[in-house]
């Protein structure tokens, strides 16, 4: 609690303790008005001050002179208690909610503390600390075990084990070692690192995110635009209401039925009408039901850019995804080896050596696969045929390594794979010895992804590539995705989405999840746009709404759960709030309801729904 | 040219006020007030100077809601 909290604090207990017990003392008539004039003041100086200052400024319908007329009302009745009570209540309720408010706050910095507050520089053989914006591009920087790397850069010196977690919410560390590339934000776990920047601090991954997550909640939500429009109504309906239902009825009573006004009793009425008519309960929950939702994604490592996004995704019905390096990881990797005349092992070594001279990047995949260093004195004779393969001496035998094309060219019989993928034959002198099957890998959660995705509502998954045919069949079989199209250039993927967009009805969002590379095109146009695996890449930052700051697949499900649980939080704070209220001013207008009623439909309300906001927090295990 | 300030304010609905009497500002384009962050963006219009126009929205949003510092 904070210095203002604390008073506001000692003036409710001051002020609760005189009531009662002056409530106790056996006095009346004006006696009684004095001494309950002392708590009365304790609590209500400063909202009374306020109230006078807003009938200054013109500004009559704000909540202080709202709840000023009440209380002031109630004692002029002669319910000195009631009015006590209330502006004691009202003030635990603004107590309540700024601290509840700003322990969210602080809840929420504290996921995102990721900001660097110095970075290392070397110097006259000791370490220097210096704000990270003076570091120019090309500086080594030195990181120790437990700090936070402040700028992008490649390591120079040295290696140790990254925690991402306040990035990327992955728990698992990363291995970095000389030469690696590494993103400001992640702590330096083990070793001493040395890291050479390669951008300045306002362009660092660090300085991006933060600014991303500090102008998130700009774009409001239409609940939001709601809320607000709402209270601008609600408030002054509630007290002409009240005001009417102060001067009508009595007039109605003593001009056409002839009985008497009972002035008392409708202007009691009329009171708890004002006590209900202040809308804090609903402008206060629900923008920070939103706040609480997009930190506790940005927990987990997604970054939501604005709470309208978080209200368009949990309508998500239609998603819609890229293949290559969105389902799967877009580099090739050996995935089988078949027909192999000899041990898979010797196969591979042969191929490794056969390709060592190419770049290409089969070559690179199968030097990989091998994974061992590459002695290039056994190797002779390196004869590439382009669009074919590659021939060459290992250790003097002859080695043939190539697509069925070379096969036939040499004029030896080979099987034919009935796998999807780019297949190596090899023909090591001169017989044929079985193939390489080398394909692009789906990522370890992709299938339980596009479970989870189904399981969360989604109507329809459609993927797009710019593969060839089967090997996008084989990938939307295998992961159960309803719709493919293969073959398309990126021009095309922009009028495919928009062929989905115009099929879907209304109410019924599509998202697009791109790895962001070329897909800015098709991320802006899809309702919703998700970038993944954006750790470094600015283009998808740029482009997307939401950012996926791994590129584990399954978090787009995760984030449209977020989402729904969000908004669902929302509504029902929208339901419960305006529902009770409507429900005491039913009841106050017909007399059943007192001003204690009232006290709860504004206070206890506001306290049940910033409860229930605080609840969007906890997305963990979603 | 848009630009963000830190403000002060307790409630949430003093900080919607705020952004009302923001906007309606000569000179501001559009203002959005985020109560969360406790943050107020403004759009200035074309060819504004910030400094002159920032201590008219502050007057403006002093006059809605008395208890409301703005930072700049």
């Amino acid at each position: 609690m904070n210095k203002k909290q604390k008073k506001v604090l000692i003036r409710i207990i001051a002020a609760a303790a005189l009531m009662i017990l002056f409530s106790l003392l056996p006095v009346e008539g004006y006696v009684r008005f004095a001494f309950f004039m002392i708590p009365y003041l304790i609590i209500s100086y400063d909202i009374l001050r306020k109230a006078g200052k807003g009938i200054l400024n013109r500004q009559v319908f704000d909540e202080n002179f709202l709840m000023a007329v009440a209380t002031i009302g109630a004692i002029a009745l002669g319910d000195y208690k009631e009015g006590v009570a209330v502006m004691l209540f009202y003030q635990i309720g603004e107590l309540f909610q700024s601290y509840a408010v700003g322990r969210s706050r602080r809840n929420i910095s504290e996921l995102m503390d990721i900001r660097p507050d110095y970075a290392n520089i070397e110097q006259d053989g000791g370490l220097t600390q210096v704000d990270p914006d003076e570091v120019e591009i090309g500086s080594i920087i030195v990181v120790q075990p437990g700090e936070k790397i402040p700028i992008d850069g490649i390591i120079a010196e040295g290696s140790s084990t990254l925690n991402t977690s306040a990035l990327t919410g992955e728990s698992l560390p990363r291995d970095a070692a000389c030469g690696d590339e590494v993103i400001s934000g992640c702590i330096n776990m083990t070793g001493l690192l040395k890291i050479r920047t390669t951008k300045e601090f306002g362009e660092s991954t660090v300085s991006k995110i933060l600014d991303l997550v500090e102008n998130s909640s700009s774009k409001k939500s239409k609940s939001e635009n709601f809320i607000s429009k709402f209270a601008r109504y609600y408030t002054p309906a509630v007290c002409y209401g009240a005001l009417a239902l102060a001067v009508l009825p009595p007039l109605v009573r003593i001009l056409f039925l002839g009985m008497s006004p009972q002035w008392g009793d409708w202007i009691y009425r009329a009171l708890t009408f004002l006590v209900i008519s202040c809308p804090c309960a609903l402008v206060i929950s629900i923008p920070l039901s939103f706040f609480a939702g997009i930190g506790g994604a940005s927990n987990q490592g997604i970054l939501v850019k604005g709470s309208n996004y978080l209200e368009t995704l949990s309508q998500t019905k239609y998603v819609v995804f890229d293949k290559t390096g969105t389902m799967t990881k877009g580099v090739f990797e050996v995935s089988g080896i078949h027909h192999s005349q000899m041990e898979d092992a010797k196969l591979l070594e042969y191929a490794a050596y056969a390709e060592c001279s190419s770049s290409h990047p089969i070559s690179k995949s199968l030097q990989k696969a091998y994974g061992k260093p590459i002695d290039r004195s056994r190797v002779t004779d390196i004869e590439e045929i382009s669009g074919n393969g590659v021939m060459a001496k290992v250790d003097g035998i002859l080695v043939a390594a190539g697509n069925a094309k070379l096969m036939k060219k040499l004029g030896i019989s080979y099987q034919d794979c009935h796998q999807v993928g780019t297949v190596v034959h090899m023909a090591i002198d001169g017989k044929y010895a079985g193939h390489i099957l080398i394909s692009d890998i789906l990522k370890p959660h992709a299938k339980e992804a596009i479970r989870e995705l189904k399981k969360a509502g989604v109507t329809k998954t459609v993927m797009l590539t710019g593969d060839a045919k089967n090997v996008a069949e084989q990938v939307a079989s295998e992961l159960e995705i309803g719709e493919v199209y293969s073959e398309l250039l990126p021009a095309d993927k922009v009028s495919k989405v928009e062929e989905l967009l115009e099929k879907k009805n209304g109410k019924e969002k599509l998202a697009f999840v791109g790895d962001g590379i070329n897909d800015a095109p098709v991320l802006s146009r899809a309702d919703i746009g998700i970038a993944m695996g954006a750790l470094g890449s600015d283009a998808a930052i740029e482009a997307a709404d939401i950012v996926l700051m791994d590129d584990d697949p399954l978090k787009i499900a995760k984030a449209i759960k977020i989402s729904r649980k969000c908004l669902r939080i929302v509504y029902e704070n929208i339901y419960f709030a305006i529902g009770i209220k409507v429900l005491c001013l039913i009841l106050g207008a017909l007399g059943i309801a007192n001003m204690w009623a009232a006290i709860f439909a504004d206070v206890g309300v506001m306290v049940i729904a910033v409860l229930n906001a605080i609840r969007t927090l906890f997305v963990k295990n979603l | 040219m848009k630009k963000t300030y830190k403000i002060d304010v307790d409630c949430a609905n003093c900080a919607n006020k705020m952004e009302e009497a923001a906007k309606h500002t000569a000179g501001v384009k559009n203002a959005t007030v985020n109560f969360m962050t406790l943050k107020m963006i403004v759009e200035f219009e074309e060819g504004q100077d910030p400094k002159s126009v920032m201590p008219e929205v502050l007057k403006n949003c002093k006059k809605v809601e008395d208890d409301c510092e703005i930072f700049f």
